[in-house]
């Protein structure tokens, strides 16, 4: 790699800061994608600024407006977090899912959503909980939903000097379930051949709402919105999960390339859309 | 000008000082800086395992962390898995289930389930398989490597 | 043999250097520090096939820090001559050319140019400074396309040879050979059932988790001295030697423990590289691969396309077979497909057999042997078809197989006729195992067989013993140790002396230190060297005799060893007591073993596999998994079962998921451990071991080498299992889960 300085504030006003004064700089929270993709000259900087010693981008916190996680604290702390585990299950069961158990003693789903990859795991679950970004930058602090927040492949509406501080998570509704399924090759250690996240609402037997977002099959995590909108009001069964994950699949613009042909992510988005419907529905009525 | 960078932490229950330059991995660090070789690299992007150190707590790929961001960290490293002229359960363990080969992967697969251990002192096959993912082993189908994490875990056991 | 009692063989014994690798303290090849140190970098080519019209180092010499460049033009200009590189000969041009490029570069990642410097970093940036103008050419990736009449050519000067002829025909077809046996069209004739398909197998790596590292201080004394990781010490050392055009003398190499090799470190990248460095810059240089280095810059095992046909009577007899094999070389000539030819059909008693051998250059990295070249291509295919014709003649898969194995006395197309061998232990073996009659419940699933031979390797091997006053001995010899043979070669000495394993001290030595030894290479160390180290021990035991001889005032003739005790009419006396009278009794006591058996005695193996597809995503996973294998006799079971088990996982990874996966400019685009898919802990099952001991006729202790066989059944087996839960049968290597899916689909219409 190239010669790079290194600076780890304490604060975000010290993030801001370091930023302003280094305009080619980086931001490194578990490194994992960030020093692979140095590594390989697929990135550059001169400058690093490591966030992981500002308070706020490494904590975890509930209370009434729902989960805090900060933008760099690693999976290991969100799955070993009692609020989390008791009140978000498929955040939990996604941070144990991303890499793999030295991996996640670094990533944080933070750097996955900045990393803004198309195959992100973290992301299509993110928008089906509905998450929003907190943002920090010069010109002060800003909000972004997250299923707005990555814009092509490698690429997010973070502008210069900004950075993402944390992600809040609204708090569960009764009722309420979600579940992020991906597909990979292996059992472990793979990037995602297609991912579905999906969270619902259910009431007497009928879906109040979902939402779904689909992985690595468009240049973004996408956001489907119209699938989840189908299953409002429609009775919890096998049809109306058929019918959403159908639109999922016709929502998907997969390319073909060394992880799979498009056509058969194309057929795995309905697939996947129907397991992760299905386990968050037996989520929700646990959650009664 | 670029200069380079005085880092403090803990190796292996000592404090250890030295400089490296902000580009170099904690790996390069131990191996080239510090003299600790029983960390090995296979990848050098974090798939393999080869590399895997405990780093306050938890086990964290070496190769991803800068040196620098070990500054005031609690390191150990395959070297301090031994209690002195004493292998540990797991090192025993590996030596007689034959659970090594060509050995390049061992020291990150003795660190990575010594961690599990120390948290869940009775794994079952799958938990151990799971916690181990992330170490690549090619030369013995983990199969010898999954039972000696089996026998140390009763060692452990029985000594307590 | 084996059913001799042995006080050590067949024991499990710790390993000699066992605490030493579970401690950290063991060097292995990049672990190794000189003072004054430089680290090397290599400059590798983006294109797939080029003409170098210009190379412009001044940019990276200029660069603080940079101690050398060196490019193909600082390399020695000699005669071309043929090299035996331990596994085949190979012409110097060839071995030079992929070394440091000349002329032109045939793979996306052939090495161009290399750079010394105070650190890696600076090194990395310096070779990235390093201007290169390149003309690109167009690029041939398959076999199929690189032997077509209009394919770009990548060697103007290599013409085919066929049948043993050179033709003087320039193409990528460096041979075409042909294995005949009786009259294959009468056989088919004879035929009830024939079968016939096409099969297809990617290219794949070896794997092996240490990257390629090489240390070399050409010192001022003109000494070249190597530290370095390979299956080979006197193959680098000749390499080398070779390509710097020095005498073998020259060179001294000393083997540090090696991070896995499988075939893949016999191959010489580096070490004349960082000679050219050394002695450019004055001081030591050491290179160390990267991940992608080593799957773009090395040897993988070559990609195939393999047409099997074979007939069967109703009866049950397999009576014509007939394969045309072509396979990948990568950039230079030697694709493994001659042993691939001699394995397709080793496994059985075919009267009439012709094969066709076809070894093509593409502009791929030169491939190199990777555990039993060439011959688990040839299984998936011969394997596939044999279990095909089981199912149409109604007759159990192992029974049919039984009726058709191969024999003592039992003539391959390709010339040999079998001493005792045990492909038939094998599959009763396979036969008898719970495994095989298990009931298999439960929807998309399906259990698989398959069986495979590996010839292995004889080559020269050397080793010494020398006796301690305390009753222990010290043994050198000269095979790197990858996978516990230090330790079974000890064992080895130590049954002929009668003393522990744990008495005898196996140290691998340098090539100053030791007689000449051949690759670790072939399942060849626990059969060639162990044979060595038998030997030197029967020189020991010799010479000590004498000494008993000379104490109790006999003859030598008259003194017996049996199980450690030194004996001669009613006076005895131990091997620890009487290596204490060395001194007393002439001095020092040493042995020396040299052996070169020409043959091995081949291992066969089978698999018993149960999978479970998934139908809507193509996922297969493995429930189950047997793996039997004829050690002749297990010197340390546990390394056997071992070996067994790191090559059934092997070969389930090359069955499911790996595969170099290029653009269509010859670019491989996976090259990294987390998109090149290798199993992980998580995705085998533990792997159920039985060990046939059918033995050696040629070996003293019965010995046959195991470390190969074993990779040559999985990928039939997966195949086959796959066809039972699914009813798709796979003829494409990998079956990844969009290729299963896609049969699936494409069966349902």
């Amino acid at each position: 790699m190239k010669w790079f300085d290194y600076s780890a504030p304490e604060s975000v006003s010290g993030a801001i800061s370091a930023l302003a004064a280094h305009p080619r700089a980086r931001i490194l929270a578990g490194g994992t994608d960030l020093l692979v993709q140095m590594r390989a000259g697929r990135k550059e900087t001169d400058f690093i600024v490591d966030v992981k010693r500002i308070p706020e981008l490494n904590e975890i916190r509930y209370d009434s407006d729902g989960l805090t996680v900060g933008a760099s604290a690693p999976c290991y702390r969100l799955y070993a977090h009692a609020d989390v585990a008791a009140r978000y299950p498929s955040l939990a069961r996604l941070a144990a899912l991303i890499g793999g158990t030295q991996i996640q003693g670094r990533a944080s789903i933070g750097g996955n959503l900045c990393n803004a990859a198309p195959s992100a795991d973290a992301v299509p679950l993110l928008i089906a909980l509905g998450a929003r970004c907190r943002i920090a930058g010069q010109a002060g602090e800003r909000e972004v939903v997250v299923e707005e927040f990555c814009t092509a492949p490698g690429v997010n509406v973070l502008g210069p000097g900004e950075f993402l501080v944390s992600l809040l998570i609204p708090p569960p509704a009764p009722g309420s379930g979600a579940h992020y399924e991906r597909f990979i090759p292996r059992n472990e250690m793979d990037i995602a051949v297609a991912g579905a996240g999906a969270s619902v609402v259910l009431e007497d037997g009928h879906f109040r709402s979902a939402r779904i977002a689909l992985a690595s099959v468009a240049p973004t995590p996408l956001f489907v919105r119209e699938a989840g909108d189908a299953l409002a009001g429609k009775p919890v069964n096998e049809e109306s999960i058929n019918e959403a994950a159908n639109l999922a699949r016709d929502a998907a613009r997969p390319i073909s390339d060394m992880r799979a042909p498009a056509e058969y992510r194309r057929r795995l988005c309905a697939v996947l859309t129907r397991r992760a419907l299905t386990r968050a529905i037996e989520e929700a009525r646990g959650n009664r | 000008m670029p200069t380079t960078v005085r880092v403090e932490c803990t190796i292996n229950d000592e404090t250890r000082e030295f400089l490296c330059e902000p580009r170099q991995s904690l790996l390069e660090c131990l191996r080239d800086v510090l003299g600790l070789t029983g960390t090995k690299e296979g990848c050098n992007d974090g798939n393999c395992g080869s590399c895997t150190v405990m780093m306050d707590g938890r086990i964290v790929p070496s190769c991803l962390v800068l040196g620098v961001e070990s500054q005031g960290s609690e390191i150990t490293t395959i070297e301090g898995v031994a209690r002195g002229s004493e292998l540990h359960p797991l090192q025993t363990a590996f030596l007689e289930s034959a659970a090594l080969q060509c050995g390049i992967c061992t020291p990150g697969f003795i660190v990575a389930a010594k961690a599990l251990l120390d948290r869940n002192p009775r794994p079952d096959e799958h938990e151990i398989r799971l916690w181990l993912a992330n170490n690549l082993c090619r030369c013995t189908g983990y199969d010898k490597i999954i039972r000696a994490v089996q026998q140390a875990a009763a060692t452990l056991q029985e000594a307590k | 043999m084996s059913t001799q009692e042995y006080a050590v063989l067949g024991t499990r014994p710790v390993r000699h250097d066992g605490a030493d690798k579970v401690t950290g303290r063991a060097i292995y090849g990049a672990d190794i520090h000189l003072a004054g140190l430089l680290q090397g970098a290599i400059l590798r080519s983006p294109h797939a096939h080029a003409r170098i019209v210009r190379i412009d180092t001044r940019r990276a010499e200029a660069l603080p820090g940079v101690k050398a460049v060196v490019t193909a033009a600082d390399l020695a200009v000699s005669q071309d001559r043929i090299v035996d590189l331990g596994e085949g000969d190979t012409p110097l041009s060839y071995l030079r050319g992929n070394v440091l490029a000349s002329g032109k570069v045939l793979y996306k990642g052939h090495a161009v140019a290399a750079v010394a410097a105070a650190s890696l970093h600076v090194a990395e940036e310096a070779a990235s400074l390093i201007d290169v103008e390149y003309e690109p050419l167009p690029c041939v990736l398959t076999t199929l396309d690189a032997m077509r009449e209009d394919a770009p050519i990548l060697h103007d000067g290599l013409r085919t040879t066929e049948f043993g002829e050179k033709t003087g025909r320039v193409s990528n077809v460096a041979e075409h050979f042909r294995h005949e046996l009786g009259d294959v069209s009468a056989g088919f004739a004879e035929a009830d059932v024939v079968v016939e398909h096409e099969f297809r197998t990617a290219t794949v790596h070896q794997g092996y988790i240490e990257p390629h590292t090489a240390t070399v201080l050409w010192n001022n004394d003109g000494r070249i001295l190597v530290w370095c990781s390979t299956q080979g010490a006197f193959v680098v050392r000749d390499v080398t030697a070779c390509i710097l055009d020095v005498p073998v003398s020259r060179v001294k190499v000393t083997p540090l423990e090696i991070g896995g090799g499988f075939g893949g470190k016999i191959p010489v990248y580096l070490e004349p590289v960082a000679a050219l460095l050394s002695k450019k810059s004055g001081r030591p240089v050491k290179i160390t691969m990267t991940r992608r280095d080593v799957f773009e810059g090395t040897g993988p095992t070559p990609g195939s396309v393999i047409r099997v046909k074979m007939g069967a009577r109703k009866d049950g007899r397999i009576v014509a077979a007939q394969a045309w094999m072509a396979y990948e070389a990568g950039a230079y000539p030697g694709a493994m497909v001659g042993p691939g030819a001699m394995c397709v059909f080793a496994a059985y008693d075919i009267a009439n057999v012709v094969v066709d051998g076809f070894d093509v250059v593409v502009n791929k990295p030169s491939t190199a042997a990777y555990r039993a070249p060439g011959a688990t291509n040839a299984a998936f295919a011969t394997e596939s078809v044999v279990d095909e014709l089981a199912e149409k003649l109604g007759l159990d898969p192992l029974e049919f197989r039984l009726k058709n194995a191969a024999r003592e006395g039992t003539r391959r197309a390709d010339g040999p006729k079998y001493p005792r061998i045990g492909c038939v232990e094998v599959i009763e073996a396979m036969k008898n195992h719970p495994h095989y009659s298990a009931p298999l419940e439960g929807p998309n699933r399906g259990r698989g067989v398959a069986i495979g031979f590996w010839f292995n390797a004889g080559l020269p091997s050397s080793c010494t013993l020398s006796v301690n006053a305390d009753g222990s001995v010290n043994l050198v010899e000269g095979s790197t140790d990858i996978g516990g043979t230090r330790t079974s070669v000890a064992m080895q000495a130590a049954e002929v002396l009668g003393i522990g394993a744990e008495d005898v001290r196996p140290e691998v030595a340098d090539t100053d230190s030791v007689g000449f030894t051949a690759v670790t290479g072939g399942s060849r160390v626990t059969f060639a060297t162990g044979w060595a180290a038998y030997e030197a021990a029967q020189d020991v035991v010799r010479q000590m005799k004498e000494r008993a001889a000379k104490l109790w005032e006999t003859d030598a003739a008259s003194v017996t060893l049996d199980h450690g005790v030194f004996r001669s009419g009613d006076r005895s006396m131990t091997f620890r007591d009487l290596a204490a009278r060395l001194g007393e009794t002439g001095g020092p006591v040493t042995g020396r073993g040299a052996v070169n058996p020409r043959s091995a005695g081949g291992s066969f193996s089978g698999c018993i596999a149960d999978v479970q597809v998934d139908p809507e995503t193509g996922k297969v996973d493995v429930l189950r998994f047997t793996a039997v294998q004829d050690a002749g006799k297990a010197i340390h079971p546990a390394y056997v079962e071992g070996q067994m088990q790191g090559g059934s996982a092997q070969g389930i990874g090359w069955a499911l998921n790996e595969e170099y996966h290029m653009s269509p400019d010859g670019a491989m685009q996976n090259a990294s451990l987390l998109d090149y898919r290798m199993p992980t802990a998580l995705d085998l099952p533990m792997i159920d071991t039985v060990i046939v001991e059918v033995p050696n006729p040629i070996h003293p202790f019965g010995v046959r080498g195991v470390g190969e066989a074993n990779i040559v059944p999985p990928p039939a087996t997966l195949a086959n299992a796959i066809y039972h839960a699914t009813g798709v049968r796979l003829r494409s290597l990998p079956m990844n889960p969009p290729a299963v899916a896609e049969a699936i689909w494409s069966k349902e219409g």
